[in-house]
């Protein structure tokens, strides 16, 4: 057996490719010359299901692409439909809508974080994660009654309003969060092992990231300010005040700081808006049977992976003519071999998981 | 004139830009929803794209999106059309350019201006059929290499062909 | 033949080589299911407490399993070096283990009971050289699964020990320097006689032993070769069922010898704390090899508690660390050790 080069395979199931993916990786003495992300298994068709069904229907199936947030889908289609409609959103809905979006940031970025260092070798911060995770997850399930399949939007707004109970919980899980963050980052931030393990690995120029349309935490760790909350704002995103966290080391460390640190910004946010909650309607009125007129729309949102988007296409009935979702994790990965090329094969399950890609959304 | 346009400074010099340059090639735009969409000739794409890139600062595609005109195009419509999203940053001002492709035709690939084509492509060579010339890797990306068909086209029935893979 | 001579000769012998075996496996399984209630413990979990009272049968349950599982072995695979590798893993730890004291001697009548199997002059290079005899099963094991991954895991499961050696070694030297006999018998009683302990005269020895026996036992955060998520599984990834248990109590076997290597060498083997002191006098009335124990779990628990909480070290840095850390320190700590030693 020779070690010049050496073709290796993380088949589609290996404990760390978060799903059903397989990567060819040729190798040479360690290091990676190569890497191919082959996709595939599980792609359900998504695209071609929801020209068969109605508006309100898709929203449901949209929970399935990334499902660590299923809100954030649900978020970017609600909204895609209605400017496609031209409807106006009532201010409460929009704040709860934001509430709920952050929330799902916050435990789709404790995932991310958790597997991330459960690949590196750290078993214990993804059981704490998870921890912190549980407490989002009931205040989901509470109100929707879904933890992972949220369903927590609907075209004109939220299915319910946030009632005392569900407010009480939202408040009490925060509070309770700070700490187990800083847990978290004691554990790891100036770890000798998690540094070197993770510092200058995986490295990407800004110019290479947007040229390869990477988003999402991962391009705001190459010193790139892109966050579309900020930049384009939607759903009343503009009346909150947060930081968008900016640094410069492009490499698996400052993924891991950015994502904690939007953890932090996250809580802010739905302080602010459990604060400032307007009174009023949760929902705008939507004719039953959801007819829109011909047009396009391409509209995107920040979601916890990047950017998530959603062209649709109308032909007056009430089913879609097309519908084409921008997932941003199918995006980022092939940004994968750039970030791969030199590094140890040791490394690639760490830079994948700073990727924080989620199969459902590459593969629909 | 397009309505609203005005209110966009930026687009509305991308707009009188390529209009200027590329007069010819442009087939027709419209300004809906605050979205600036330009539809143009399928041979010019590069050019119009390399000049996006290089000149007006386009600097990120955000997606292609391939559509199935079979049930909506009247006779004479393209059979396919596909979009290319894109934006600058810093700036974050949007465009969409639109190209007809009839059954059967290449488009000439993208990612020699933009890599984020990539995958892309290979999506819409995979699902609706579109070759695209001068792609370097273009095969399969969903289905199993050895499928055949394209199951995002509109004759292609929703539950799957019986004996498919 | 006498009834005394049978006894002495025969039964008693017997009866401490089985006592030798029986000792490791009690120890592996108390390990077994230490580290799963622990370190369920460290992540906010509960643990396996199902089978049996608080789970202490969750380790005969893995076990039976394992016992019950399909014995499988590829075409290709060298079928000699494949059976052989996970039993010489094993019995070169359990051998090992027959020079390692658990307590004093007491007497009985006019027989003075060792707590040993044999007690050599060079025990303590016996036991340094027998555990490493461990690593032909490794090599054996990765070459002879005929695939790429446990051969990969092998070279640097072997890398790693043998790297590791060398720091080990040289601390151990520095003991030795002090106790001047590298019989274990010697080494602990040589920390009763008015002195302090190995561990607190020669921090720096303990510190580096330590951790090079966390790296020779392949334990994390030294486990790359063997990590699940990592690419290359490990030299036991062919193995299954039986062999596999083999390879998964030798890791334990050789962790509680360490272990043990640790307590005797540096913290005074069966003695209580302060075994001078009157004032804890009362401490004698617990058995030497109770001690003993309680030193042993806490240095297993020490090992389950990292394991825990670090990552992993990637396998350039471990070497790295081996080469350029670990040798020279242990080298200058040799020498201002015995500089020490002669100014003073």
């Amino acid at each position: 057996m020779a070690f010049k080069e050496l073709e290796l395979n993380m088949g589609p199931q290996h404990p760390s490719t978060h799903g059903v993916l397989r990567l060819k990786l040729a190798v040479d003495n360690e290091v990676v010359l190569s890497i191919e992300p082959i996709i595939g298994y599980l792609h359900r068709g998504m695209e071609k299901l929801w020209e068969n069904l109605t508006y309100p229907q898709i929203v449901p199936l949209t929970d399935r692409l990334d499902y660590l947030a299923a809100v954030s889908n649900n978020l970017a289609y609600v909204l895609a439909v209605e400017k496609l409609m031209d409807l106006e959103i009532p201010k409460r809905a929009q704040y709860i809508r934001v509430i709920l979006a952050e929330l799902q940031r916050l435990a789709s970025h404790l995932a991310a974080v958790g597997f991330m260092a459960n690949d590196i070798g750290a078993m214990s911060v993804l059981l704490y994660c998870f921890q912190i995770r549980e407490g989002i997850l009931d205040i989901f399930e509470n109100y929707t009654g879904g933890r992972l399949t949220v369903h927590g939007m609907r075209i004109g707004g939220v299915p319910f309003d946030l009632d005392e109970k569900v407010t009480a919980m939202i408040r009490k899980t925060l509070a309770g969060i700070p700490e187990k963050i800083r847990d978290i980052e004691g554990l790891l931030n100036e770890n000798r092992i998690w540094k070197h393990r993770t510092k200058g690995i995986g490295l990407i120029s800004p110019e290479d990231a947007l040229a390869r349309g990477l988003t999402g935490p991962a391009l705001r760790a190459t010193g790139v300010a892109w966050d579309i909350r900020k930049n384009i704002p939607y759903c009343s995103y503009e009346d909150f005040d947060f930081d968008v966290p900016v640094l410069k080391g492009g490499d698996v460390y400052d993924r891991y700081i950015v994502r904690m640190e939007e953890m932090r910004q996250s809580m802010r946010i739905i302080e602010q808006a459990l604060e400032k909650l307007p009174p009023g309607i949760f929902r705008a009125t939507v004719p039953h049977s959801l007819k829109i007129p011909v047009g396009e729309v391409f509209f995107t949102i920040e979601a916890p992976k990047g950017e998530l988007g959603f062209y649709i296409k109308s032909n007056g009935t009430d089913k879609p003519e097309r519908v084409k979702m921008k997932s941003p994790s199918f995006i980022n990965l092939q940004s994968l071999e750039l970030m791969c090329k030199g590094n140890l094969f040791s490394d690639v399950v760490g830079i994948l998981g700073s990727l924080d890609i989620v199969l459902g959304e590459i593969d629909k | 004139m397009l309505d609203g346009l005005a209110e966009f400074p930026r687009l509305l010099r991308v707009y009188d830009f390529l209009t200027g340059k590329f007069g010819g090639s442009i087939l027709g735009s419209s300004f809906e929803k605050k979205e600036l969409a330009i539809k143009m000739k399928r041979e010019d794409l590069l050019p119009v794209l390399a000049t996006l890139r290089h000149e007006l600062g386009f600097n990120a595609l955000a997606d292609v999106i391939g559509l199935d005109n079979l049930r909506s195009a009247g006779d004479g419509g393209a059979r396919f059309s596909l979009l290319y999203q894109l934006y600058e940053f810093p700036g974050f001002a949007r465009l969409r350019i639109v190209v007809d492709v009839a059954e059967g035709e290449e488009v000439d690939s993208v990612t020699s201006v933009y890599k984020s084509a990539n995958w892309a492509e290979r999506e819409i060579f995979d699902l609706l059929g579109i070759r695209f010339a001068g792609h370097p890797d273009l095969r399969r990306i969903y289905m199993p290499e050895d499928f055949e068909g394209h199951p995002l086209r509109k004759d292609f029935p929703l539950e799957g062909k019986p004996d498919g893979v | 033949m006498t009834a005394q001579t049978l006894l002495f000769e025969l039964l008693i012998p017997v009866a401490k080589i089985i006592a030798v075996i029986l000792y490791p496996m009690i120890m592996v399984i108390v390990m077994i299911w230490l580290e799963r209630r622990v370190v369920a413990w460290i992540q906010g979990r509960v643990g396996p407490n199902r089978v049996g009272f608080q789970g202490i049968l969750q380790p005969t349950a893995d076990a039976l399993k394992l016992f019950f599982k399909e014995d499988i072995i590829q075409r290709e695979a060298d079928a000699f070096l494949f059976n052989i590798s996970p039993h010489l893993v094993m019995f070169s730890s359990l051998l090992a283990f027959c020079f390692v004291p658990l307590g004093e001697s007491f007497r009985i009548g006019g027989y003075t009971l060792n707590l040993w199997v044999a007690s050599s002059p060079v025990g303590l290079l016996l036991v340094l050289g027998l555990s490493a005899v461990g690593v032909f099963g490794i090599i054996f094991g990765g070459w002879a699964s005929n695939s790429k991954y446990p051969l990969m895991g092998a070279l640097r499961s072997v890398v790693q020990v043998l790297s590791y050696e060398i720091p080990i070694g040289l601390t151990v030297l520095t003991v030795v320097f002090f106790s001047r006999s590298i019989d274990l018998v010697e080494i602990v009683n040589h920390q009763q006689h008015g002195k302090i302990w190995f561990g607190f005269m020669l921090p720096v020895s303990f510190i580096v032993f330590w951790i090079s026996g966390i790296a020779e036992t392949n334990r994390a955060p030294f486990d790359l070769p063997e990590a699940e998520s990592e690419l290359v599984a490990g030299y036991h990834t062919e193995y299954s069922g039986m062999k596999f248990a083999y390879f998964y109590i030798a890791e334990y076997t050789h962790m509680v010898l360490v272990s043990s290597l640790v307590v005797i060498l540096f913290f005074g083997g069966w003695l209580p704390p302060f075994p001078n002191a009157r004032f804890f006098s009362f401490l004698h009335w617990i058995p030497g090899f109770v001690w003993y124990l309680i030193k042993i779990m806490f240095f297993l628990y020490v090992y389950v508690w990292i394991r825990a909480t670090l990552p992993r070290y990637r396998f350039d840095a471990l070497i790295k660390l081996a080469w350029k850390w670990f040798v020279p320190l242990s080298m200058a700590n040799f020498f201002v050790v015995v500089a020490l030693k002669y100014l003073l």
